[in-house]
């Protein structure tokens, strides 16, 4: 099912969580809500789910507006992130909870059956006798997914659905979770803080922050082509360095990049720590290396140019650099912002 | 070999702990367990089974049960409204709620009864209306209720401030009405500390004296409480049958609580890990 956000705002006492989004899902798409704690990513998740209401605006589920449409009757399937499964019932009679209070009765072999083949697809099999408590978090949330495809949903919510478990759990989960959705096929809509996260699952990423959507697009749309300085941030490690930029060439004390659409004047180059190079002969930007963090896939260095800026970047394992060394600093790619 | 515990103090702390629960606890009800025994079988019997002591066990279970049975419902309804709304008067009603403890029961008693009185201020109306209070059963069960409250709200209270809003908003989107989620999902998870706090208020209605004893008018075979009962075989000296009658109440009270704690221990199942 579409969903469409038209101009939705929300306010808490005076705190303006939400201010004038639109944004609409295609049916079957998987998007993901990115942004920093109070971006309103959050808020805007329980608005599409009903458990919040917003101020103005609508939201459409399909064709129907769905604005003033109760959480009950508005057929979502909502993961929290501490997963809020019902801690007194069973794995089974958790997932079996939508189906038992729902208006069309079924026979209990049926809900049964549904429960077997909901167990199946998130790969719980036999553990529907055991209660919350007793299963891990990772299998937790597999439970509050599979109870909240079990009644159907037009839709499926989740709030940071991997934020309480561990980095290796939540990785498998994010794989499994892809699965589940190309084979179901449902209509998703997710909140992370976590980059990484939203990039690998998502479809499309939407970028939010103070309640306003600052970038949308594929994951490979915001990450080569950030439309400011916040994205830029927001997405991945970035050393920023003050520019110059004079007839559409960038000098940045050492280094000139291209820089065609700025405006002659002051500018922000942003670089990844991959989109330097060390050298230590010559051509770039004079630095002095302050540590190296050797890491599995490659060495972190730390420098200082001569102008005192810091830069951070990464160069492969078998570079020799050490410590104290001079050298210089290449660019081979940057972003650049009129200055701030 | 002894082990080494982490946590010191263990001998003296349960030495000085155990010393108390004997000396405050165990030694008077001891006592009183003796005195009774001395009776002989069929003694004992005798006066545990007399009808007036029947008649007195009979008010005071029934008016004890009504009263945690209203309890129950006005107790929870009690401590919902204090955790789930804001009113402006809401710490003060908080406040009133353990008025009843700190009240002497006597003072209660006699204010009970002023009002209920067939000249009291709701006396007068409810006799209209037909309802004597003041004198019969339903003035105990008034009695017993007024001095209960406390145990039921102060024990819900606290899991229902904890009790996680996400549980009830993910019952709302799985579809459920406000009353099956009541029925399936809150009150489950209440339960434990709701008969917890039944349990209390029952077996403190049991016990119930001073509250009583102004508004029930006291006559033999139908408002006379089993408590008031060993008290007036004590003013004749009779402790033997006092006792008696109290060991009669000791047991059901220890009977009680060891049911409610068996049910207890059952409904928190889910707590256990495997």
């Amino acid at each position: 099912m579409k969903i469409a956000l038209k101009n939705v705002a929300k306010t808490f006492q005076t705190f303006r969580a939400v201010r004038g989004v639109s944004l609409e899902i295609e049916s079957g798409e998987l998007v993901a809500l990115l942004g920093p704690s109070g971006s309103g990513k959050t808020t805007i998740l329980r608005m599409v789910a009903g458990l919040e209401y917003a101020d103005e605006g609508h939201i459409f589920f399909g064709e129907e507006d769905a604005t003033d449409i109760p959480v009950a009757r508005r057929g979502v399937g909502f993961v929290f992130q501490h997963y809020a499964l019902f801690p007194h019932m069973t794995v089974g009679e958790n997932i079996a909870f939508g189906m038992k209070v729902s208006k069309n009765k079924r026979s209990k072999a049926e809900i049964e059956a549904r429960v077997g083949e909901l167990l199946r697809l998130v790969k719980l099999d036999g553990l529907q006798g055991r209660f919350p408590n007793q299963i891990s978090g990772g299998q937790r949330q597999r439970v509050a997914l599979a109870r909240a495809l079990a009644v159907d949903p037009k839709v499926l919510l989740l709030d940071e659905p991997f934020g309480a478990l561990d980095a290796n759990v939540r990785r498998e989960l994010r794989r499994w979770l892809r699965e589940i959705h190309s084979e179901l096929g449902i209509t998703t809509l997710f909140v992370t803080h976590d980059q990484e996260e939203a990039l690998d699952l998502a479809d499309r990423v939407v970028i939010l922050d103070e309640g306003r959507i600052v970038q949308q697009g594929t994951p490979e749309q915001v990450t080569r082509s950030p439309n400011s300085s916040f994205v830029m941030r927001f997405l991945g490690d970035t050393n920023r360095l003050g520019a110059s930029v004079a007839n559409g060439m960038a000098d940045l004390g050492g280094a000139s990049i291209a820089a065609p659409a700025l405006a002659d004047g002051k500018a922000d180059a942003y670089l990844r720590p991959s989109d330097l190079a060390w050298s230590a002969t010559g051509g770039g930007i004079p630095a002095s290396v302050e540590r190296v963090l050797d890491r599995p896939d490659s060495r972190r260095v730390i420098a200082v140019t001569d102008a005192g800026d810091p830069l951070e970047f990464d160069v492969a394992p078998e570079v020799v650099v050490r410590a104290g060394d001079r050298g210089f600093v290449q660019i081979t790619r940057a972003q650049l912002f009129a200055a701030e | 070999m002894t082990r080494r515990r982490i946590i010191p103090g263990l001998p003296l702390s349960l030495g000085i702990t155990l010393f108390y629960v004997g000396l405050i606890i165990a030694l008077p009800l001891g006592a009183l367990v003796f005195k009774a025994a001395s009776l002989g079988p069929e003694a004992y019997w005798n006066i545990i089974s007399s009808e007036r002591a029947v008649a007195s066990y009979r008010v005071t279970v029934l008016s004890a049960l009504a009263a945690t049975l209203f309890n129950l419902v006005f107790g929870l309804a009690l401590a919902w409204v204090l955790v789930r709304y804001s009113f402006p008067g809401r710490r003060l009603v908080d406040a009133i709620v353990d008025l009843p403890f700190a009240l002497p029961t006597a003072v209660a008693g006699i204010a009970l009864t002023t009002l209920f009185a067939p000249n009291g201020w709701f006396g007068g109306p409810l006799l209209e209306a037909g309802i004597r209070v003041a004198y019969t059963p339903i003035g105990i069960v008034i009695a017993m209720a007024f001095t209960s409250l406390p145990f039921i709200v102060r024990t819900v209270q606290p899991v229902l401030e904890d009790l996680d809003p996400a549980l009830e908003e993910a019952a709302q989107s799985l579809g459920g009405s406000d009353v099956s989620i009541f029925w399936r999902v809150i009150l489950p998870i209440l339960w434990p500390a709701l008969l917890a706090g039944t349990s209390l208020a029952f077996a403190r209605s049991l016990g119930e004296f001073g509250a009583i004893i102004f508004i029930a008018g006291n006559q033999p075979f139908s408002t006379e409480i089993t408590a008031l009962l060993a008290f007036i075989r004590l003013e004749e000296y009779d402790y033997q049958a006092a006792a008696a009658i109290a060991s009669v109440m000791l047991i059901t009270a220890f009977v009680m609580l060891a049911v409610t704690n068996l049910m207890q221990a059952r409904a928190l199942r889910y707590t256990a890990r495997t």
